[in-house]
């Protein structure tokens, strides 16, 4: 068996790693979660009580959306994947960081300054008016500068590597942040209208600025939120069920048609709109052909548990990986169904996409970023285990219920809104009003925000945890066993 | 097994080089194909007549609408579908954004779809809807605007917004000289319904010249309600022939 079948990395030797700033990341990460889900359920609450507006222009739904969306994808997602990346590529390099723990600070302090400048523009109005693209030219320089230095980082320590192989999460970590940098200096190119303000037009204009608006945006999920967790799912899962991937060759086969085909899909979301009918068919082939290497590295990441199955009774921490994996396979399916026109047809501009969006987030990349920090944060912080296992349990199943809650209200809301947007009375007049739809919504909109409720709670609980496990403290607690335990081998 | 020989593979995931190489090729390949033929093919935008750049009232408008994010719950682009052409009228067209920078068709439909909002709401209705859509609307979920129909608008920069424009545009500049050298005048008489507007509505045919809010002197509210009252008004649809639709 060659060093890539085998569970990745050796144990680690004491100081061996730069881990401070991956320690930063990870509380960053746990606090970014809380905020931007806390603009989440605010949000969502504004939709249902218009009066939560305040009338404010800067509480208004419109400012708050970016903060919710960046908040949750870029703070959160971000310096999760900062802090996974770095923990996995020392670990299975058997190399410190290169440019040690100067570049690490300068990475996790350059981030969350790209960070602030962003959400405070925001809050101001400050926007490029491009969805999960919005800050200005100022912070899009900026965050350049600490990418490039990313990118660095994590090639260097890659170049410095003792072991003779690359292991496979790497690929995903590096095929996601090249692919990051190409999508955003391809979507910001915008020329400020001073220099000393915030405000600035982009180059390209109408429907091309669609067209390259979207094929960054389905890239940010492609790339950002698939890819570069899926890296974490490669170390993760087979470090805490403590089996190898299941297999090397559908690792190859999965990595190199993924990052190939994502890259194609983004006008799926400019269905039946003036972009040119080849363009649209091109999206739509290619998002429909997706669905295989997606499913296939669901496969590779949900078998990798054969023969550790009974860990899902006894780990919650495996069970969210494995409940992340089980979300990414619905997701990438419902996804392609979705690109195909005439299902388009019904769910474009509908919050059936909203919920799309939200069992993915929620679902994978919450879940196997919070499987992640849960085995990670003990070792970083050198303590035995966890504060407590049952809490972890109890964040597991407050955060389904609030995703059931929120998915299923989405997909009733979204059908039927599409639904009634097309339905003809029996003289052939639209049979509702726009409004009406309006009012239709209003249930499902409440139901979503009791969802996103539940899914805040679960993080919450997250938080405390962490703070007490990185406090040292162990929680006195019957052990973490439901059912029958299997006999140990 | 094949993981004991040196296959292709393990060249690649031994060499952090030509790996890097090789994922920056694979993920270019489909971007380039899709989104650099849009440049080049010239019946992307179709030739219909009648678009022209925005007034710069409109232009604040529009700038306005980003900066509130409405592109968030409201769409600016028409599929052609029987009951989306009967609600909101023809199909939009790409010509219809050519001067959108960025455009603004959005993802979501929150509220209703824009793109031929312009002339079907009195500049009373826009008003009292924009200060408390539950006011004209009772089922809406639409924030207030209320604080915006008495803020003055901030244009001494609106010169400096259309060339900045023009600089973006390159060989085809948007707006002509002349254009820029009325900039600020032209804002000022687009509110001012008394005054002589043919300078203006020969720059810019078809803007709505009103005094859109009732306030005094010129409000972002005006700005706003001036780019939602011609959206989709340009191009006059009986003229189009369908070949000229063809993408």
């Amino acid at each position: 068996m060659t060093e890539l079948a085998a569970t990745p990395g050796a144990a680690p030797q004491t100081g061996q790693y730069a881990d401070k700033y991956i320690r930063y990341f990870s509380v960053a990460a746990v606090f970014w979660v809380i905020i931007g889900m806390t603009m989440g359920v605010y949000i969502a609450s504004e939709l249902a009580f218009p009066a939560l507006n305040l009338g404010l222009e800067w509480t208004s739904f419109g400012r708050l959306r970016p903060v919710h969306t960046s908040g949750v994808v870029f703070a959160f997602g971000g310096s999760a994947l900062f802090a996974t990346s770095f923990y996995v590529v020392q670990r299975t390099c058997r190399a410190r960081v290169w440019g040690g723990e100067g570049v690490m600070g300068f990475l996790f302090w350059g981030y969350q300054a790209f960070i602030l400048m962003a959400a405070s523009g925001y809050v101001m109005g400050i926007t490029q008016g491009k969805e999960y693209a919005e800050p200005e030219w100022y912070a899009d320089l900026w965050l350049t500068v600490v990418w490039v230095t990313y990118i660095a980082a994590f090639v260097g320590t890659l170049a410095k590597r003792k072991e003779p192989h690359i292991y496979v999460a790497n690929w995903f970590f590096l095929g996601f942040m090249i692919t990051v940098a190409l999508l955003h200096l391809g979507n910001n190119v915008n020329v400020p209208v001073s220099l000393l303000g915030a405000k600035s037009y982009s180059v390209v204009s109408g429907v091309q600025s669609a067209m390259v608006q979207w094929w960054y945006g389905h890239n940010a999920v492609g790339f950002f939120l698939t890819a570069g967790f899926l890296g974490i799912m490669y170390y993760f899962v087979p470090k805490q069920a403590e089996r190898p991937v299941y297999s090397y060759r559908l690792s190859i086969v999965h990595f190199w048609s993924l990052i190939f085909m994502y890259i194609w899909a983004g006008p799926h979301h400019l269905h039946y709109t003036s972009l040119p009918d080849w363009t649209q068919t091109l999206g739509m082939t290619f998002s429909v052909m997706l669905w295989m290497p997606s499913w296939g590295g669901m496969f590779n990441g949900i078998m990798t548990l054969s023969g550790a199955w009974d860990k899902l009774r006894t780990d919650p921490i495996i069970r969210f990986l494995v409940t992340s994996i089980a979300f990414y396979g619905m997701s990438t399916f419902e996804g392609p169904l979705m690109a195909v026109k005439p299902v388009n047809a019904l769910s474009h501009y509908t919050d059936w996409t909203v919920g799309h969006v939200h069992s993915g987030a929620l679902g994978w990349v919450a879940f196997v970023s919070f499987g992640a920090l849960y085995h990670m944060i003990p070792k970083l912080w050198k303590r035995e285990r966890l504060y407590s296992l049952r809490l972890v349990s109890l964040h597991f199943w407050l955060a389904t219920i609030g995703i059931i809650l929120y998915i299923c209200a989405m997909w009733v809301s979204g059908i039927m809104q599409g639904l009634m947007w097309r339905a003809y009375d029996a003289q052939g007049f639209l049979q509702y009003s726009f409004v009406e739809t309006v009012a239709a919504m209003h249930p499902f909109y409440e139901i979503r925000a009791l969802g996103g409720l539940f899914y805040l709670s679960g993080a919450l609980i997250m938080a405390y945890n962490v703070y007490r496990t990185i406090k040292g403290d162990v929680r006195t607690e019957k052990p973490y066993v439901t059912g029958p335990v299997a006999v140990a081998a | 097994m094949a993981q004991d020989k040196d296959t292709i593979h393990h060249k690649i995931e031994k060499n952090v080089v030509l790996m890097f190489i090789l994922v920056l090729i694979t993920v270019s390949i489909g971007g380039m194909v899709q989104i650099l033929p849009l440049f080049t093919i010239e019946s992307t935008i179709e030739k219909v007549d009648g678009m022209r750049p925005y007034s710069p009232l409109e232009l604040a408008g529009w700038n306005i609408y980003v900066r509130e994010g409405c592109y968030l719950c409201h769409s600016q682009q028409i599929r052609p579908f029987r009951d989306e052409v009967e609600r909101y009228g023809h199909y939009s067209l790409a010509a219809e954004s050519m001067y959108d920078h960025p455009f603004q068709w959005g993802s979501k439909r929150t509220g209703p779809d824009l793109a031929r909002v312009g002339g079907k709401y009195s500049n009373e209705w826009h008003t009292a809807h924009l200060v408390n859509p539950r006011a004209v609307v009772p089922e809406s979920v639409m924030p207030t605007y209320q604080w915006m129909k008495s803020r003055p608008l901030k244009f001494d920069d609106v010169q400096d917004h259309m060339k900045t424009l023009n600089f973006i545009s390159g060989k085809k500049p948007i707006y002509t000289p002349e254009m820029i050298a009325n900039a600020k005048a032209d804002l000022a008489m687009q509110i001012n319904p008394e005054g002589d507007a043919s300078g203006l509505l020969k720059r810019y045919p078809k803007a709505v010249v009103a005094n859109f809010t009732g306030e005094q002197g010129v409000t972002e509210m005006d700005a706003l309600i001036a780019y939602l009252q011609m959206l989709g008004t340009l191009v006059n649809f009986t003229d189009v022939k369908p070949e000229q639709l063809r993408q």
